[in-house]
């Protein structure tokens, strides 16, 4: 397992893969923090769906981390996207009968890439961090907000939390979308299908009937990313986005061990 | 006591739906040997290569692969190298990257890439893009992968594909020199006349069907000689032909010349009866039957 995982760093760090990813990983933490701070007195909100996020909670010890927990359904767009082409890519460029070939042990090949994978979810998510505080500060003056209290021990605890939280997230939209590359065995088809479904499917459903995103692990996950809501805990927005993920993963790993490779 | 086997497979058969892509096939590989691996298109070659290798799953039967049985690839596929339908690789990676990738994965010494490239002739072009390899370029790197492990069995689908004649000449003396240091290799390909030069064991295959596994000289001496001769004047032909009849050999006109089956043993008769008739001969050529000429005639293609 542990070569594959060494195998697949290779891969992940490529220029074209790397740089681009962080590049998308900065624009929508840049989006979502400037219109969070630079939107804040605005009568259409700042917030997802129209919320209004207001001065005295952006001042909070935990505003501090607003940015990129408000980011993690965008950067699990990305996460979804490059877990589905990491995966689906093998099929289509013929590569799977190489590492077969050189590790015959399926389950190894998988836990290697997913390890891997999460070695690069941690970046993107340390990257998002760091972008979204230091925007945060540069916009909490030009919108004359205090930062005051984004200094204290509280407001570290909250930039850990939020960053495990979005991590956390940021897997598991990462592992749908490699549930989608293992299944469609296409890049393209993957990502369509995981993109559509998570943004368009779950988000129009959600919005106009009540309560069934308890049901939807991508709006489930962006619950946890925010560390739960009033509506539904963290407790059971983790447990059970996670059991449909894992119980998902546990399929494709079983059709992934069992079928040829005949391409 | 028979020599040991790099490979042995018994009524080994996969059925896609109500396709048989290979049906009960039963061939032995000598360790050491060259063993080309020959047939038309859709005959089941490369799933044969694809069982042995563990990617497909035999619908009945089984093998072996350097002792080990095909159930259990772990055990023998650290020892063996391959090339299946084609290079394939990662197109943004650059060569010696994806050799890398390769090495890591199997765990194998990655300070043996440079050398690798080298010995396939893409020294000089390691460190560029896969992507912006000719299809020659490709299929060297793609035998390089297949030589990572420093294998005891190399497997390799097409080998040839898209190399230019000194390329080929290069892969023939490269297995020629991979065998001779005890590499076993299992070769397909479709250029027979480069397998005929290279392969002393051959295994044949017809619609799924192995019509012929055993020494390429077997197969070989089989086959009627022939002899070419070619009359000085072209109106002699008939006569010539009418001879070599009379002698008790089958002979036919094909464009200027006739084609007696027979040995070499009877130029020199067909030579003397010629000369005796009035007939002079511009030239009097024995030809051995190729592999090609014996392929035709055993597929009937």
């Amino acid at each position: 397992m542990w070569n594959v995982l060494r195998a697949e760093l290779t891969k992940l760090r490529r220029p074209s893969l790397s740089v681009s990813t962080l590049l998308a990983v900065a624009f929508v933490t840049s989006l979502i923090t400037s219109v969070l701070f630079l939107l804040v007195d605005s009568p259409e909100g700042n917030g997802e769906r129209g919320v209004r996020i207001g001065r005295d909670v952006l001042s909070l010890p935990t505003g501090i981390s607003l940015s990129f927990s408000n980011s993690a359904g965008l950067l699990g767009v990305v996460a979804l996207c490059v877990f589905a082409a990491q995966t689906a890519q093998e099929y289509t460029y013929g590569t799977l009968r190489n590492l077969l070939v050189r590790q015959p042990s399926r389950m190894k090949i998988l836990t290697g890439k997913l390890g891997a994978m999460k070695l690069f979810a941690i970046v993107m998510v340390a990257f998002s961090a760091i972008v979204g505080i230091a925007l945060s500060y540069l916009f909490a003056g030009i919108k004359d907000i205090s930062t005051q209290a984004w200094s204290t021990s509280d407001a570290k605890i909250a930039v850990w939390h939020g960053f495990i939280n979005v991590l956390i997230a940021t897997i598991g939209y990462g592992i749908f979308g490699m549930i989608l590359g293992l299944l469609f065995r296409s890049p393209i088809s993957a990502i369509s299908i995981g993109v559509i479904w998570n943004l368009i499917f779950e988000g129009l459903l959600s919005a106009f009937v009540k309560n069934i995103d308890r049901y939807f692990p991508g709006q489930l996950l962006s619950i946890v990313a925010q560390g739960g809501t009033d509506r539904i805990s963290y407790q059971y927005a983790l447990f059970t986005s996670y059991a449909f993920l894992l119980g998902g993963l546990a399929i494709v790993a079983f059709l992934f061990k069992k079928r040829d490779v005949a391409n | 006591m028979s020599s040991p086997l790099a490979l042995d497979v018994a009524d080994l058969s996969k059925k896609y739906g109500d396709r048989m892509a290979l049906s009960h096939a039963n061939f032995e590989v000598p360790m050491g040997s060259i063993c080309g691996f020959v047939g038309p298109n859709g005959s089941g070659k490369t799933t044969t290569i694809r069982m042995l290798l563990g990617l497909i799953t035999p619908t009945t039967g089984g093998g072996h692969v350097l002792g080990e049985s095909i159930t259990e690839p772990e055990k023998y596929l650290p020892r063996v190298g391959a090339m299946i339908e084609g290079p394939a690789f990662y197109p943004a990676l650059t060569g010696f990257q994806n050799l890398n990738v390769l090495a890591k994965i199997g765990g194998f010494a990655t300070d043996s890439i440079a050398g690798l490239l080298d010995l396939v002739g893409l020294g000089d072009r390691s460190d560029s893009k896969y992507k912006t390899y000719s299809l020659g370029m490709k299929q060297r790197l793609g035998i390089a992968a297949a030589l990572l492990p420093n294998p005891k069995l190399l497997v390799l689908d097409e080998p040839t594909n898209g190399l230019d004649p000194a390329g080929i000449h290069e892969i023939r003396t490269l297995l020629r020199k991979l065998a001779d240091s005890g590499t076993t290799v299992f070769v397909s390909s479709h250029l027979l006349s480069e397998i005929e030069m290279i392969s002393d064991h051959l295994v044949m295959l017809r619609l799924g069907k192995v019509i012929f596994s055993g020494k390429t000289s077997d197969l070989l001496a089989k086959q009627q000689p022939v002899i070419v001769a070619k009359p000085e004047n072209i109106s002699d032909l008939n006569k010539l032909v009418q001879i070599a009849t009379a002698a008790g050999h089958e002979a036919k006109i094909i464009e200027n010349s006739v084609h007696v089956t027979g040995t070499s043993d009877f130029s020199a008769k067909l030579n003397k009866a010629a000369f005796e008739a009035g007939i002079t001969l511009e030239s009097l050529t024995p030809v051995k039957a190729s592999l090609e000429e014996t392929f035709f005639e055993m597929t009937g293609e």
